[in-house]
């Protein structure tokens, strides 16, 4: 379950060529070893959406160079990219982005419907992950009807249906309480000890101070500020 | 795992998921598939009518004779000589020739036209009538009853029916009415020896043409009219008011198709989303494209079926009433009468074709749009 990702000058400008483009990310170089959890910190705007995207194989970057286990995939074509997406990193949206109308069950199983997994087996997987996360009693229910806590651990389990390696969250507290948000730390605890590579986004203390945290990186303007340890120190 | 099972298992997860897609933006999908299955049920009604019509045309000619000799005056059809028949009887590739003796009699009581006919051989007593059943139903004569017409010097002349045609050959029958041939030579004032026209027997259809050839140089005056040239002329007529049905839906046809594919082709921000969640969460370009084919080809096909199921229902059970008026001709006496199922497969096929790939083509090519973009920018 390792990965390793590692960024070389890596830029992205969005409207580029117009009169408004801007550099989102402005030369990036870093490195993520396998495992342990890693934060992006910093202020709204300053890019860590950005990068999760670039790093998750959700867009490409305009220069420079991502790696994945020392392979360049910043340049691969679609199908290769969103294989990427659909094994070797689980994304957790910000808003969750479940699809409405269908159930918990449903959303969750929907990443492994391209691999054409046996039906038994993915619903057992499903079920599994879901009672892991304490909402086993909700897997029949539509997602409009969950409450926040219950729709980011749909988001959860949906991210880690197909086991990736890495499992990417985009300001995981930012639409949760307070015991919620630590409830959700546990879970990253739980997932860290499997051995996965969590990178969350969040400019929330909470998670940056959190004793789950390995390392924080910190952007300003597309670039990186500050790389420090977090409270658990070096990942391990 | 086989590689064809997984595919077929990821085909299934497609469709299941398509069809909870459907079912949740229920009242877009009803409303297209209503819209869609109305088009097809108009376009298909005039195309199982006209091709039945031809049908029909075709078993009535399948009797008729090879070639109708008839004579011309100043452009003009005017009665022709008995005794031309025995001339083409002559002529090498002519089995029979025999005078025929038909006309129209306008009935101010229905204020409508009868097909007055003599039958060949010798099978209704003078004084008496065989008529057609839209004829019987207008004037409500049954077996036994006498109905009078005024002839050409306006003597009434009564006729005892005889008997009323059966139902089934009721497009050809509808308003006949078969009388003795003294009766119709005294009805219009046609002398003996004189018929409306002379009906040819060609056992070789291959000398048709040639025969056609040698009654113009034999009767100079005349023209021969070969079945083939009744056969077109019925196709074209039918055709013509297939044209004449669908021109002036033509506009509602268009309103429909425009609203058809304005709704088909239209991402929703909400379908967008949708396909921007699915391609982060690992779907290919493929798999939204094969979900939204599965989706348009179910709504497609479900339409295309229900259009031409409703459409076979209307005009070979319910005899097509929003249709006959036009179609079956400007005869008062209207045939009621029920077509047998007669339906062109090339013609099916093409109506398939121009309904259902124009509608997948609406539907993928915006999905093939926001599919192919990253997503994080469809997210956006």
């Amino acid at each position: 379950m390792n990965a390793r990702v590692e960024l070389h000058g890596v830029r992205k400008a969005f409207q580029e060529g117009r009169p408004n483009a801007f550099w989102a990310i402005d030369g990036i170089d870093l490195s993520l070893p396998a495992g342990g959890v890693t934060v992006l910190a910093g202020p709204s705007g300053s890019g860590k959406t950005t990068l999760l995207t670039l790093i998750g194989c959700l867009a490409r970057p305009t220069e420079g160079r991502v790696r994945l286990d020392g392979r360049d995939i910043s340049g691969l074509p679609e199908p290769f990219l969103a294989a990427l997406r659909r094994q070797t990193f689980g994304f957790v949206f910000q808003r969750f982005n479940l699809i409405r109308g269908l159930t918990v069950l449903d959303n969750v199983m929907l990443p492994a419907y391209p691999l054409g997994t046996p039906h038994r087996s993915l619903t057992r997987r499903a079920t599994g992950l879901l009672e892991r996360l304490g909402i086993g009693n909700r897997v029949d229910a539509q997602v409009e009807s969950l409450s926040g806590g219950e729709a980011q651990r749909t988001a959860i389990a949906r991210a880690l249906i197909n086991d990736p390696a890495v499992l990417i969250a985009d300001e995981p507290t930012a639409n949760l309480d307070t015991a919620l948000s630590l409830a959700f730390l546990d879970i990253v605890s739980g997932l860290r000890a499997d051995g996965r590579t969590l990178l969350l986004s969040s400019h929330d203390p909470l998670v940056r101070e959190a004793s789950v945290v390995d390392r924080v990186v910190e952007l300003r303007d597309g670039r990186l500020v500050a790389d420090h340890q977090g409270k658990r120190g070096p990942a391990g | 795992m086989t590689e064809l099972r997984r595919t077929l298992a990821r085909q299934r997860y497609l469709l299941d998921h398509t069809v909870a897609s459907m079912t949740r933006r229920r009242a877009r999908n009803l409303g297209l598939l209503l819209v869609y299955a109305a088009m097809v049920f108009l376009l298909a009604s005039v195309l199982f009518y006209s091709s039945a019509l031809k049908h029909e045309a075709a078993l009535l000619l399948a009797e008729a004779p090879d070639i109708v000799v008839q004579r011309m005056v100043a452009g003009r059809h005017a009665l022709i000589s008995g005794q031309h028949a025995q001339t083409l009887r002559g002529i090498r590739g002519v089995r029979a020739a025999e005078g025929r003796l038909w006309g129209y009699h306008y009935d101010p009581a229905v204020r409508a036209n009868y097909t007055l006919l003599v039958p060949p051989g010798a099978g209704i007593e003078p004084g008496t009538a065989v008529i057609g059943p839209a004829l019987a139903r207008a004037r409500g004569a049954e077996s036994g009853d006498v109905l009078g017409f005024r002839g050409h010097d306006g003597t009434l002349r009564p006729f005892q029916i005889a008997a009323v045609l059966p139902q089934e050959s009721a497009l050809a029958s509808a308003d006949l009415f078969l009388v003795a041939e003294s009766d119709f030579r005294a009805l219009f004032g046609i002398p003996d020896g004189q018929y409306t026209d002379l009906a040819l027997q060609i056992p070789n259809p291959r000398e048709e043409r040639t025969v056609a050839e040698k009654v113009r140089e034999a009767l100079p005056d005349s023209r021969p009219i070969l079945r083939d040239e009744m056969l077109r002329t019925y196709d074209a007529v039918f055709d013509w008011r297939s044209a004449l049905v669908l021109l002036p839906l033509s506009g509602t046809l268009l309103a429909f198709a425009i609203l058809a594919w304005e709704k088909a082709s239209g991402l929703s921000a909400d379908e967008r989303r949708e396909i921007g969640i699915l391609k982060a969460i690992g779907w290919e370009t493929g798999d939204v494209l094969a979900m939204k084919l599965w989706e348009s080809g179910l709504l497609s096909l479900l339409a295309f079926l229900f259009g031409t199921a409703a459409a076979y229902w209307h005009v070979f059970g319910l005899s097509a009433p929003l249709l006959a008026p036009v179609m079956q001709g400007w005869s008062v006496l209207y045939p009621d009468f029920r077509l047998t199922p007669a339906i062109d497969a090339t013609q099916l096929l093409a109506l398939f074709f121009l309904t259902v790939l124009p509608y997948l083509a609406a539907t993928l090519v915006p999905v093939w749009r926001a599919a192919v973009t990253d997503p994080d920018e469809v997210m956006r």
